[in-house]
């Protein structure tokens, strides 16, 4: 599974994109933030205030119950600040 | 029509360019944000998700023609390092009358302020900050809202 950061997210997390293997049954957005967020410090800080991080699945924009597996690209970036 | 680009865009060109050769157009509305300083600002610069940002902005644009009589359509949104005064991004709809023109172009811009993969970084005087998002950007998408 492909990670990208965009923004301040980026900033926090330290890099702008990383492969990622979360164990089985990591089947939403909601549940792999739960599985980045417990593999490190830095990942900690990123996830930690949810309400300010938006993602995307696949390149459209996902809900924390929208499903998620192996092969797919998932997004985190604050709100949209474009125009 | 979308484009994402880092050069500078010609208002004039691109409003020919798209209505050339279709006389059935009797009204072109356009928009330009341009990068504002209010004060101290050295520089903006403008991230974006490639893939995504096209596919948003193309979304952004059938939508607007679903929902009104248009002739042609162009949205050009610039990224990279951009200083005060320079144009950001470009919308254009053409149709008709020119009601579906004013309200489709005002359109494309509430929708892509929420809708399209951008961060704005400042630079000023005292360093750079990440440009938090507006809740008014979400109330100006949340009018455009289809009831019934």
């Amino acid at each position: 599974m492909k990670i990208l950061y965009f923004a301040w997210l980026r900033d926090k997390a330290g890099m702008s994109e990383c492969e990622v293997s979360p164990p089985p049954g990591t089947a939403t957005v909601g549940a792999l933030i739960d599985w980045l967020a417990a593999q490190d410090e830095c990942h900690a800080e990123v996830f930690a205030d949810r309400s300010v991080v938006r993602f995307a699945v696949n390149q459209d924009f996902a809900e924390a119950d929208t499903p998620v597996g192996p092969g797919d690209e998932v997004a985190f970036f604050p709100p949209v600040t474009g125009g | 029509m979308i484009r994402v680009q880092r050069e500078v865009f010609d208002v004039g060109r691109e409003i020919a360019a798209l209505t050339a050769g279709n006389t059935r157009i009797g009204g072109v509305a356009s928009f330009v944000g341009l990068v504002r300083d209010l004060g101290g600002l050295r520089s903006m610069t403008l991230e974006h998700y490639p893939g995504m940002t096209e596919r948003q902005l193309e979304k952004i644009d059938a939508e607007a023609h679903r929902r009104w009589p248009l002739e042609a359509s162009l949205i050009v949104h610039r990224y990279g390092r951009l200083e005060p005064g320079e144009p950001i991004v470009l919308t254009i709809t053409a149709s008709a009358h020119r009601q579906a023109a004013f309200d489709s172009c005002n359109f494309l811009m509430d929708w892509l302020k929420t809708e399209a993969p951008f961060w704005k970084r400042e630079e000023g005087a005292d360093g750079e900050r990440w440009v938090a998002a507006r809740e008014d950007d979400d109330e100006a998408r949340e009018r455009w809202r289809e009831t019934g």
